[in-house]
């Protein structure tokens, strides 16, 4: 960041959500650079930035896509990039329909099941109408399957698979089918009056920002973008993401200094552990859980993560995967029962963290597990939650003190409105106090995919243990139980590898666990040695490594990421602290950072480059790309796999090496981000007559029910938009915070910030108490009125928005305690992600404190009912009016399905 | 109070130690003078990361007597340069919470409170129910006759607190063990 030329900052807030981070925006901005900060409230980061702009929650799109407009008509992209380093010039199948002719639908949408058939969204096939699929002729993976996979999230530092890579090209941009042509149609009517309608940003203000990205891009400079969960947590979060990517690729900000989409994650292994996932979805290094009907045998299994024929590394999936079979089962894997493939279990659906609630809802889940995560307070609808939970056999909460998730059933909000009582709760609960960091050793991978090691200070205190330890030990006694078993399900349990060295307490240590994940040699001349690098991994058995892009942070022994050079060396990319994935590459995609000759965009810029004299790609960096593949170089595609990368193909993860802006295959949700209005939202789609994502995960249920949106009855009673965020002086659900004696004196209570606007039409007074209900709660806090918050213009009226800090929870064992904001929030999902949307729900605020007992219930009851919100309005068609949603007749002249829906 | 030798007066005192704006020795009072930063008596000083958000600051842990004294920024560190947040500040705290809770806690079906388990009953009871749970929820085909070879019994929650080490052991014993909803922050 600290080498860009501008800085967008938009879904964050990174002054203070991540403050000693933002000391790169401020360096950049000292040495010149511009610094714009687009979010709905003025934080620190809008002060120091040099201009803020207010806009609408859950807009967001809108304004992306009239950027990417705005390049497209004015001409403004960067010509040589965008040509040879993205699919501009890639042609689109022919049965493919986009949003203008659909009204807001692409083509191939099921309205049964809510899910698209992703067939018509592939690229043109040569010589035929179809388009370029799936492996192994799945003819285009079925929507409702890739949706079941949480699919998005699978492709971690890669895209989907593609049956090869001879697509078809138009260089002159001018076919009405590449995918130039197809996003130029796509955001014609992303306008700036269109902005100022949804996002209540003025012409002035879109002008400003537009010019400040293009202005700073192109061969001499580069725009950096920065979000946080602003982003992600909406029903089409990913597609918020995917229209800044869009943006940055026609701009040429990829794998440039300077350049970029940045996540601004929010705990010290968030990233590290999706990349060695504790999720359901995934094994490490991203290769996704085997899938019932999809991925049946191991040869299903690997023809579904990449094809041989499409270019790139996940076509090696096949060492990645027997690699990490072999890591865990050891001996036992062998060719003869495909490296024990089927001790892995199937997934047959999204199991995600809310479809398990409602399966504990139902008593189908016994035992929950809970570690360093305060779900009671820091999960989408906290009721829902806690309920849940009382309905398990066994809970255990590991955590460093008593937090509201180990306490619920004492003294949770439940207990006090009576719907619970402690000797009615059959759940066993254990407490295990945890080890802080510093009492253990570890890795942490933060959020630019750096590894660094923690050393151990002292040990914990009293009964407290690390993870590691507690769940060796439990394993450990899992498979004493079990030794005698002669169960066949019992064989994974009993087989896996479960030897780690200890020390003297029979702690195991940590540094064994690193090296395993990296990977050795198990047979040949080097058996026993390190791994350096993930091409060393192969498909015979004679290698082991638990995470494929992690292999070589225990390179020739050595702890890599442990490294602590001070101010990581001389290199401008500061290689000797810590360790970066994969293979220790500090800029993704760095091959972009010279033009396609290789040769660098501009001395200003200069990162990676060819060097003719040696043959090889040279710089400040690991070059993440073949080392020796001249920028001239153009083997037949057809060869598949790292091979067949041309030289000017720097997204190597990629299926057909390029960026890609229209996503022929990966999300489930459309090929192209489309504005589509929250779940809950007070304004209607100006830009379709489809009001809310088509494909968006909803759970209808009592426990659950949503606002009406607007245009449909009741829309009044929740008139306003609500958003929740981080304060500096807390983290997440408080766990980590509110039991800090500092912390907590420094933001002591639960509070909401709201206009002047909005305190005068509800009477509501600074420092004094409001209380803030939503179809699914009713919580209190202390008022703070503050023209940090805006009341917009949206479509012609006032639209006022309630900002919530969401650290609180209800209990007596932290320092402050106060209502949770996550409460109020209702569980609705983004297809792609499975992540609920947090950041845009709809509310009412009134003056005084909240009811207490039965009352409290009686008062959101009340609401639900003045609103008319049932499960069957929730349940509402997935398509807002089918009138004008669906254009027929198809392309072919086929007849559409019964219902009137087209499918194709 | 003791007799001020002439050397002593302000204006020499700044002379004679270069202090010539009289912000810095020639100012300094005997309480000031004799004040030593916390940490100096340390009996180690261990590298570390900041445990909260994922811009990875580093800190330097000041231990004495086996009890954390101190925790403050690494100048070394490329990405922090000395720095820490008021959370990664606090940190010291975090160790030495008056509320940290540091014995296992048991709380039976029905109870209104807790009792104290020892660590290893806990241990034991826990492997008891995690084979009985997975036994009770174990799927093996689906409705087609296809493999499943599964638990739905089991759910875990959590991990983005975690080391890269711990989450890599929890995903291995529950994958082995056929229990799939295993999930956490990053999902949140």
């Amino acid at each position: 960041m600290a080498n860009a030329d501008c800085i967008v900052l938009q879904g964050g807030n990174m002054a203070e959500a991540h403050p000693v981070g933002f000391q790169w925006v401020s360096e950049a901005k000292a040495r010149g650079a511009r610094v714009i900060h687009v979010d709905p409230r003025f934080t620190r980061t809008g002060a120091i930035a040099d201009r803020h702009i207010a806009i609408r929650a859950g807009s967001d799109v809108v304004l992306l896509g009239a950027l990417i407009n705005h390049v497209l008509s004015n001409d403004l992209w960067f010509k040589e990039y965008v040509l040879a380093y993205t699919n501009a010039a890639t042609l689109v199948s022919e049965d493919f329909r986009d949003t203008e002719e659909l009204g807001g639908l692409f083509s191939g949408f099921d309205p049964a099941t809510g899910q698209y058939d992703l067939q018509s969204w592939a690229y043109a096939e040569a010589g035929g109408d179809g388009g370029v699929g799936s492996p192994s002729g799945q003819a285009g993976e079925h929507g409702s399957s890739k949706s079941d996979r949480a699919a998005g999230d699978e492709h971690g530092s890669g895209g989907p698979s593609l049956e090869h890579a001879e697509v078809l090209r138009d260089e002159t941009l001018q076919d009405p089918r590449t995918v130039f042509q197809v996003l130029k149609r796509h955001y014609a009517r992303y306008t700036p009056q269109m902005v100022q309608e949804l996002c209540g940003i003025s012409e002035d203000d879109f002008t400003y920002l537009a010019d400040s990205i293009t202005q700073n891009s192109g061969r001499d400079r580069t725009t950096v973008f920065g979000y946080a969960t602003g982003w992600t947590q909406h029903t089409l979060g990913a597609q918020f993401i995917r229209s800044a990517a869009i943006l940055q690729l026609l701009l040429g900000n990829v794998g440039r200094p300077g350049s970029g989409i940045m996540a601004l994650r929010g705990h010290a292994s968030i990233q590290g552990s999706t990349d060695i996932p504790t999720l359901f979805n995934l094994l490490p290094g991203y290769l996704p859980m085997p899938k019932v009907g999809v991925h049946d045998s191991f040869e299903d299994y690997l023809e579904g993560i990449a094809s041989k024929r499409q270019k790139g590394y996940w076509t090696h999936a096949d060492a990645y995967t027997i690699s990490l079979l072999k890591a865990w089962w050891g001996e036992h894997a062998t060719a003869d029962n495909d490296w024990c493939f089927d001790y892995l279990p199937r997934l047959s659906g999204p199991h995600g963290t809310y479809q398990t609630t409602v399966g504990m809802l139902a008593d189908e889940v016994e035992g929950y597990f809970v570690l360093g995560q305060n779900p009671a307070v820091g999960s989408a609808n906290g009721r829902q939650q806690r309920l849940a939970m009382s309905h398990l056999k066994w809970l255990v909460v590991r955590d460093l003190s008593l937090i509201e998730s180990a306490t619920w059933w004492k003294e949770g909000p439940e207990i006090d409105s009576g719907e619970l009582r402690t000797e009615d709760i059959d759940t066993e609960v254990f407490f295990m106090p945890a080890a802080t960091h510093v009492e253990k050793a570890g890795s942490f991978t933060q959020t630019q995919r750096l590894l660094q090691w923690r050393h151990k200070a002292l040990a914990p205190p009293g009964e407290a243990q690390s993870e590691l330890d507690f769940f060796f030990k439990l394993g450990q006694r899992i498979r004493a139980k079990l030794a005698d078993s002669t169960d066949e399900r019992d064989r994974p349990l009993l087989e896996l590898t479960w030897d780690y060295p200890v020390d003297g307490h029979g702690d195991p240590d940590p540094e064994a666990v690193l090296a395993e994940i990296n990977g050795r040699f198990v047979s040949g001349p080097d058996a026993g040695k390190p791994l350096s690098f993930y091409g060393q991994m192969a498909t015979d058995g004679s290698t082991a490594g638990g995470c494929w892009i992690y292999t070589g942070v225990y390179a020739d022994g050595v702890n890599q990421a442990a490294r602590r050079v001070p101010g990581g060396g001389p290199s401008p990319s500061q290689h000797e602290w810590g360790w970066a994935w994969p293979a220790d590459r500090r800029i993704l995609y760095n091959r972009a950072s010279a033009d396609p000759d290789g040769k660098p965009w501009s001395e200003r810029k200069k990162y990676i480059w060819w060097d003719e004299d040696q043959g090889k790609w040279v710089g400040d960096d690991v070059p993440d790309f073949p080392e020796d593949r001249a920028p001239g170089a153009r083997p037949d595609p057809n060869i598949g796999g790292p091979e067949a990368l041309a030289g000017d193909d720097p997204f190597i993860m990629q299926a057909d090496g390029k960026g890609w802006l229209y996503a022929p295959k990966g999300l489930v949700d459309g090929p192209l981000p489309t504005h589509y209005e929250p779940w809950e939202s007070p304004v209607a789609n100006s830009l379709y007559p489809q009001q809310q994502s088509p494909t968006r995960v909803v759970f209808a249920r009592e426990d659950n029910l949503g606002a009406p949106s607007a245009g449909t009855r009741g829309d009044e009673v929740y008139p306003y938009v609500f958003t929740t965020y981080r304060l500096t002086e807390h983290h997440t659900a408080g766990g980590m915070s509110r039991w800090l004696p500092y912390l907590s004196e420094l933001q002591p209570e639960m509070f909401c910030e709201i206009s002047p606007a909005l305190a005068a039409e509800r009477g509501l007074e600074n420092n004094g108490w409001a209380t803030i209900i939503s179809p699914r709660a009713a919580i209190e806090a202390k008022v703070l009125v503050t023209d940090r918050v805006k009341t917009l213009t949206i479509n012609g009226r006032a639209v006022h928005q309630v900002g919530l800090p969401y650290h609180w929870g209800v209990g007596t064992h932290a320092v402050v305690s106060g209502d949770a904001a996550n409460d109020l929030v209702g569980v609705a999902l983004d297809p792609n992600t499975q992540i609920q949307e947090s950041k845009a729900g709809s509310c009412d605020i009134v003056a005084g404190r909240r009811p207490r007992g039965q009352a409290l219930l009686d008062l959101v009851a009340d609401y639900q009912r003045r609103a008319g919100a049932t499960v069957d309005t929730d349940n509402v068609p997935r398509v807002t009016d089918p009138e004008a949603e669906t254009v027929t007749p198809r392309p072919d002249g086929e007849v559409s399905g019964e219902d009137g829906f087209s499918r194709w | 109070m003791a007799r001020l030798s002439p050397l002593e007066w302000p204006v020499l005192r700044q002379l004679r130690s270069g202090d010539s704006l009289g912000r810095g020795p020639a100012v300094t009072s005997p309480t000031t003078r004799a004040v030593r930063p916390r940490n100096a008596t340390a009996d180690r000083v261990v590298q570390s990361i900041c445990p909260y958000c994922a811009v990875g600051c580093g800190q330097l842990v000041y231990v004495k007597d086996e009890k954390v004294i101190d925790i403050e920024g690494d100048p070394n560190s490329p990405i922090s340069r000395g720095r820490l947040c008021p959370k990664g500040s606090a940190s010291e705290q975090l160790v030495n919470a008056p509320g940290r809770q540091k014995q296992v806690l048991y709380r039976a079906p029905k109870a209104k409170d807790w009792q104290h388990l020892d660590l290893d009953t806990a241990i034991d009871m826990i492997a008891d129910r995690f084979i009985e749970s997975r036994r009770n929820g174990w799927q093996e085909l689906d409705d087609q006759g296809r493999k499943l070879r599964r638990t739905m019994g089991i759910a875990s929650l959590g991990g983005a607190t975690l080391d890269n080490e711990e989450n890599y052991l929890i995903k291995k014993l529950f994958t082995a063990a056929g229990a799939i909803q295993i999930e956490n922050q990053a999902r949140i």
